[in-house]
């Protein structure tokens, strides 16, 4: 069975369309730096605010910058971050969450209190107070957001296990003298993905957004280094004069963003039991 | 009384989705005359809701009746009828009563204001004018303070109770057809009765005519004095339920018959004392109360202190009604409940005593789940489901593993064939045979069957028992059987404990149970279980 061997030919079509533009973006990410040379921090005051001009062809920013190397560049940033972020949350929140749900009794409520303590602040101001103690870098950013993010993992995985637990096949684990660590591994893990998986996807496009957020705020990713986020936000004053430089990193952002949503529903189809045939 | 037009009549009833697929219903005909009942009996997939729903034109997306199908109601065709028209049939002349009380009411609508909906809806009536018929209707069903009840929620009350109030809100508009799907199915046995009771008294009164679909046919023969047989939609037999439900002509109304469970099926019982394998000695089990703020409800007493003693090779049934405990005290035998008192023995070792040899005897005890839809874990392929406990034997390697999981699925009666399969790829048959699969694969000396067959089909029940027999009598395992259906306990049990209240009322032999029940609750139990012998005694004999 292939990877996307999905039933409706809808959904494998969504699927493969998503695959598409997010392994297109990842590739761009990866290797776009080594294949379009040139610096994406040199200036070149005569294409300053200038639409697709020769040598430019989507543009310079405010201070002359290339924008579609920025936009290559950024790119590696902004996936970078995304895609670190979220793992960084879901590993997290898995573990809390089965912890937590597995365990029940004062553990849970303990893991729970502090969870829900979290979970009140919004994400952003939680990662702003982060970002104070870990500072403005690659790294802090995927600290402060994968920690902001992580409370909502925690909820959706331990409401899961409570459901599972009360199921019928986990009981026949225990009756069959199974020890707590092998149910819970082989099967209560294995049936918390989905839902995790479709929170993971969703939670991608949060990340981008929120670095952009943060970059807005001036904690994001220190300038010059570009990133999708800090050149929108930096365009901003130039919004007016020259559109292009919003309109061309949010396209970025929004198609990663529905690629990223397309892939994510065809795998949790993929990954539902129900949905093979 | 011939000459009289009769109030439902469906002709060549076709229901097919689109042009080429199958129909799902082919050449369907009956007549239901005034405050008749008359039953569509089938197993699941036999057409026979479908069917029903087509006298509301209620199918779901793509079924349609093609024409040349015909239902008249008082010889006016409700085919032909526009959706506007037909709104106006549904709820004031023709009435449904779904399967599942819990979800056929609003949870979140008080009880008159539900009741009052339809009233509403089809008749002009003044607020204080449907509060009196509804209070009327409730004084009617005998639910006690009727006027307490219209204030009250849906949740407040048990799936009996709201039965009933389902059926109290339709017969309030007095319609002339009612149709009732599966009414009792998700109920106990006394309490099925009951609601039955009230249906017949209701209908008979206004002189309603009910189309019954059931899959049971103890209540048919009880009720419903016609009946059309039904399997892949077709109507193999249909006429007298006297006629048709004893002198069956058609092979698949034999089968159905045959499947019943009869003592006959189990064979006498050896009767003899057995050395005692598990023991159950004054246990009594708590339900920890809801926590609330800061505190927590006071545990809930489940099961009052219970002795019983089930021999090694013997099949122990439990009855009663949900919530008697039954099902408690068999999760407590296999370890996942604690009693809070009492004593749990195994040979003589005290199971509630954690340690290594309690563990290594845990593993001779094993479970088989009601539900077999949620005791297979979905992402395992059923191969991985019954190799599972073979993984705690250390000293097997994969090929052996393989060839005890082969041998166990030919002992279950399951293809090698479907070995990866996942479980929601299998009827609920197979999937039931996983289960027993998975149960038996490190030969346990004991295993605790609750409700084994009560969510499966007629025939497909029939040959679960046989298969869990058949077992016994190879394996020579204990097992209690815990259930409500007292056709599967008479066929299956060498003994039977009669559950009420979390206390056993009565214990005995199968043959004194069934012949000579001592308790008042035995014997109400026996009244209301539809026994399809018991309502035609002399003819089945």
């Amino acid at each position: 069975m292939s990877v996307l061997g999905l039933k409706m030919p809808a959904l494998r079509l969504n699927g493969l369309l998503g695959a598409l533009i997010l392994g297109s973006v990842v590739l761009i990410a990866i290797f776009g730096p080594l294949l379009v040379s040139g610096d994406p921090m040199a200036l070149d005051f005569a294409a300053r605010l200038k639409g697709p001009m020769s040598g430019h062809p989507l543009g310079g920013d405010e201070f002359g910058r290339d924008v579609m190397l920025r936009l290559i560049h950024g790119a590696r940033t902004s996936i970078w971050i995304a895609f670190f972020t979220t793992c960084f949350a879901v590993a997290g929140g898995l573990a809390i969450g089965i912890l937590a749900g597995f365990l029940r009794g004062w553990v849970d409520r303990v893991l729970m209190m502090f969870n829900d303590a979290l979970l009140a602040f919004p994400g952003l101001l939680l990662a702003l107070g982060f970002m104070a103690v870990f500072g403005a870098s690659r790294q802090g950013i995927i600290i402060a957001l994968g920690l902001a993010y992580m409370p909502v993992v925690v909820r959706v995985v331990r409401g899961t296990v409570l459901s599972l637990r009360e199921r019928e096949f986990v009981e026949a684990s225990r009756v069959m003298g199974n020890s707590e660590l092998t149910t819970m591994f082989r099967h209560i893990l294995p049936n918390c993905l989905a839902p995790v998986t479709v929170l993971a996807t969703t939670m991608f496009g949060w990340v981008i957004l929120a670095e952009s957020a943060l970059s807005f705020l001036g904690l994001g990713v220190p300038p010059p280094e570009p990133s999708w986020g800090n050149m929108l936000s930096t365009a901003r004053p130039y919004a007016g004069q020259a559109p292009h430089l919003i309109f061309l990193p949010g396209l970025c952002i929004s198609v990663t963003l529905l690629g990223v949503n397309m892939f994510g529903d065809a795998v949790r189809d993929w990954l539902d039991p129900k949905m093979q045939g | 009384m011939n000459a009289q037009p009769p109030l439902l009549s469906v002709r060549n009833l076709t229901v097919r989705p689109g042009r080429t697929l199958p129909p799902v219903v082919r050449d369907l005909s009956f007549d239901i005359a005034p405050g008749e009942m008359l039953a569509l009996v089938g197993e699941s997939g036999s057409g026979k809701t479908m069917a029903a729903r087509s006298v509301l034109r209620l199918l779901p997306a793509p079924l349609m009746p093609v024409e040349g199908s015909s239902i008249r109601l008082k010889g006016s065709e409700l085919l032909t009828l526009s959706d506007h028209e037909m709104c106006k049939v549904r709820g004031a002349r023709i009435g449904m009563v779904f399967q599942e009380p819990m979800v056929s009411l609003n949870p979140a609508m008080q009880i008159g204001k539900q009741m009052a909906e339809a009233l509403r809806l089809h008749h002009r009536l003044s607020d204080a004018e449907i509060r009196d018929r509804s209070l009327a209707m409730l004084e009617r069903i005998r639910i006690k303070d009727p006027a307490k009840c219209l204030a009250a929620w849906p949740h407040e009350f048990s799936g009996g109770m709201r039965q009933r109030i389902m059926l109290a809100s339709v017969m309030l508009l007095k319609p002339e057809l009612l149709i009732a799907d599966e009414p009792t199915t998700a109920l106990d046995t006394l309490v099925q009765r009951d609601v039955l009771d009230l249906m017949v008294e209701l209908t008979q009164e206004q002189g309603t005519g009910v189309l019954l679909i059931s899959h049971d046919l103890g209540m048919v023969a009880k009720y419903a004095p016609s009946v059309v047989v039904m399997q892949s939609g077709i109507a193999v037999e249909q006429g007298r339920s006297a006629k048709v439900l004893t002198a069956p002509a058609h092979p698949y109304t034999k089968s159905l018959i045959d499947a019943l469970p009869r003592r006959a099926e189990g064979g006498s019982r050896d009767t003899t004392a057995r050395p005692a394998l598990i023991e159950v000695q004054g246990v009594v089990i708590d339900y920890p109360g809801r926590e609330r703020f800061l505190r927590r409800d006071p545990p809930k007493r489940a099961v009052h202190g219970v002795d019983l003693t089930i021999g090694s090779g013997e099949t122990l049934a439990l009855v009663g009604a949900s919530g008697s405990g039954k099902t408690t005290i068999g999760r407590a035998i296999v370890g996942l409940v604690r009693p809070s008192a009492g004593a749990i023995r195994y040979q003589g070792h005290d199971l509630l005593q954690a340690g290594p040899e309690t563990a290594r005897l845990r593993a001779r005890m094993q479970i088989v789940f009601q539900d077999p839809y949620s005791s297979l874990d979905p992402r395992q392929r059923i191969e991985k489901v019954v190799a599972e406990p073979l993984l705690l034997d250390k000293a097997m390697t994969a090929a052996d593993r393989r060839d005890r999981v082969r041998a166990v699925f030919e002992e279950v009666g399951l293809p090698w064939a479907l070995a990866d399969r996942l479980p929601h790829q299998l009827s609920g048959g197979q999937r039931q045979r996983v289960a027993i699969a998975r149960a038996i694969v490190r030969n346990p000396a004991f295993v605790v069957a609750d409700e084994p067959v009560s969510a499966l089909d007629m025939t497909v029940q029939k040959q679960i028992l046989r298969l869990i027999r058949a077992l016994q009598d190879k394996h020579g395992f204990a097992c209690l059987f815990v259930s409500h259906d007292l056709g599967a306990v008479e066929q299956v049990a060498d003994r039977v404990a009669v559950m009420e209240n979390g206390l056993i009322v009565e214990m005995g032999t199968r043959d004194e149970i069934f012949d000579t029940p001592q308790h008042d609750y035995t014997r109400r139990l026996l009244d209301a279980a539809m026994l399809i012998d018991r309502s035609f005694g002399a003819v089945m004999a």
